[in-house]
């Protein structure tokens, strides 16, 4: 069974990020079979599951790194139009540098090591055509510092740095550009437990202050449960179950939602 | 009619050392780049009688442009008298008969390594560049897969990317010679190792300038007119080698991009990078009539 409830303080608003029945086949195995979901402005949608559930699948789609065998996707904004999945490789990568941030799980995907972290968030402006180094610098050195990260080390390398301040530069540089959507996909996995709760902190800081949507993905309840606003529980490739983060905690519906809810419990 | 008198009679070697059908191809692609500055071209690169790394794709195309009337001109690091100058000059004239000269003025082809000329070129003049590396991208790209869709997408922003690294590490463009230029508002290229003293050379000149890489097997151009703009930050501006204000100590001219001599003592000399340029300098101050041309800079000063 399928439950869906919308938070009524969001539901009279129009979704920023719709996705429509999106499917995706990687040979025989079915990573995302008709899946929907959408998230409101300034709203924090979780996606939870176990690993293949294709909740990453799903975030690299709204990344548009990755185009379905069917489904739609949109975001609702002044210039942006159709369907995205449609647009060819150069407006893609000129609307994700502009208009969507992300931060990887693995810090090597998202971030260029051997460059200077302020380079790293540099590198975002100069794709949508920033060419003053005064601004470059100051601009960086905000992002930088609204992610908590500490100037001293702005020119340090990632590869120098630890896990903790590898994701700040990564959060930085995909807010560098106040993008209209922030993509999370495991953000503090693989951090210690002190680091992921400052990591957690930053965020919630920022989602208060910018009021960003964000979609996180996560295979840990309670990093969803400290940010989310929405949840949508995925399994096998499909949704099983989306409802209010707090709905969803304390009265799972679907029979594996609430084993996922209580093994963590 | 029969095979033998459609053939040609039988030749030791073709004309200009090339067969037919690698000029075709050389000529082919050349045309190719003229028509799109700044765009590199593959083509098939032919074994010349010299190592690759030695000019083999400036070689290709030169003797691909040559007739018996061109007047060829070949410098290597500014120099007509170096070793490799002079063997690539005495291989083109020996297999395409055409006259060779020192004189720039007098040049109609002029093949070079890492310099252009100090006096100015005109229309009727083809400058061709050997290029070791003809990819700017590849130091912030080592896949030429992906290079070739960023210089599709003209998605150069890792190239000023690597110019904020320089000036954040060292405190200013630590590029020197190959410094990326953008070509016709379109095309980020690598000129050929010329220093950057010679990259404004190239903006709106009123000559031909085709670049070759024989083992990288590229081909691109700049055609007559074309803007050349080096990459800058628009608050940082393009700076040239600071030799304006250097003499050459054997021609005593001043104003042009020195070769630096370093002394026993520690200190440096300087010579003038281009050979005859000095020793047009030197002969006019023996009072021997010398015709010059115009240079590119005037006082050591680029004119705007």
């Amino acid at each position: 069974m399928t439950l869906t409830l919308d938070a009524p303080r969001i539901v009279q608003t129009r979704a920023l990020l719709q996705v429509s029945n999106v499917s995706k086949t990687y040979g025989p195995v079915k990573a995302l079979q008709n899946v929907s979901a959408h998230a409101y402005p300034g709203e924090v949608l979780g996606i939870v599951g176990e690993s293949g559930s294709g909740k990453s699948t799903l975030l690299r789609m709204m990344n548009l790194e990755e185009t379905p065998d069917q489904g739609s996707y949109t975001l609702d904004l002044p210039d942006v139009q159709g369907n995205l999945f449609d647009l060819d490789r150069f407006a893609r990568r000129m609307l994700c540098a502009t208009r969507i941030g992300i931060v990887y799980q693995n810090p090597h995907l998202g971030l260029l090591m051997k460059h200077s972290s302020s380079g790293n968030v540099a590198e975002r402006l100069l794709v949508a055509g920033e060419r003053s180094f005064a601004v470059l610098r100051q601009k960086a050195t905000e992002a930088l510092d609204a992610s908590e990260f500490p100037l001293e080390r702005l020119d340090a390398p990632p590869a120098e740095l630890s896990g903790g301040m590898q994701q700040r530069v990564q959060l930085a540089k995909a807010i560098a550009l106040e993008p209209a959507l922030l993509l999370l996909d495991e953000p503090t996995t693989g951090l210690d437990v002190s680091v992921q709760a400052l990591v957690l902190d930053t965020l919630k800081r920022l989602q208060q202050d910018r009021k960003i949507t964000m979609v996180i993905v996560s295979h840990d309840l309670g990093v969803i449960r400290t940010l989310a606003d929405r949840v949508m529980v995925m399994r096998r490739g499909e949704v099983v179950e989306t409802g209010l983060a707090d709905q969803i905690f304390q009265d799972p519906q679907h029979a594996y939602t609430q084993q996922l809810v209580h093994a963590k419990l | 009619m029969s095979l033998t008198t459609l053939t040609k009679p039988w030749e030791a070697m073709s004309y200009g050392f090339l067969d037919g059908s690698a000029k075709r191809e050389l000529r082919r692609k050349t045309l190719k780049s003229v028509a799109v500055p700044g765009c590199q071209m593959p083509y098939a690169s032919r074994e010349v009688p010299m190592a690759r790394g030695w000019g083999t794709g400036g070689l290709q195309v030169s003797l691909t442009l040559v007739n018996p009337k061109t007047r060829v001109k070949v410098i290597d690091q500014g120099a007509d008298d170096s070793v490799n100058a002079a063997s690539i000059r005495r291989f083109i004239a020996r297999v395409a008969g055409t006259p060779t000269t020192m004189d720039t003025l007098e040049a109609d082809l002029i093949q070079s390594r890492h310099r252009i000329p100090e006096e100015i070129l005109r229309e009727d003049q083809i400058l061709v560049l050997q290029v070791p590396n003809p990819e700017p991208l590849r130091p912030v790209q080592p896949n030429m897969s992906i290079a070739r869709q960023m210089h599709a997408d003209a998605d150069y922003g890792r190239m000023w990317l690597q110019l904020y690294e320089q000036i954040v590490r060292s405190g200013r463009v630590m590029q020197g010679a190959s410094y990326p230029s953008l070509v016709h508002g379109r095309h980020v290229m690598t000129p050929s190792p010329i220093p950057r003293w010679d990259v404004p050379k190239l903006n709106m000149s009123k000559h031909l300038t085709i670049l070759s890489a024989g083992r990288e097997k590229r081909i691109f151009a700049v055609p007559p007119y074309t803007r050349v703009e080096p990459l800058v930050f628009s608050d940082v501006p393009y700076k040239v080698e600071e030799h304006g204000h250097l003499t050459c100590y054997r021609s005593g001219t001043k104003g042009f991009f020195m070769n630096e001599i370093p002394q026993d003592d520690g200190t440096s000399t300087f010579e003038v990078s281009d050979s005859e340029w000095g020793v047009k300098a030197i002969r006019k101050g023996a009072g021997e009539p010398v015709t010059t041309g115009e240079t590119w800079y005037k006082n050591g000063e680029m004119p705007e």
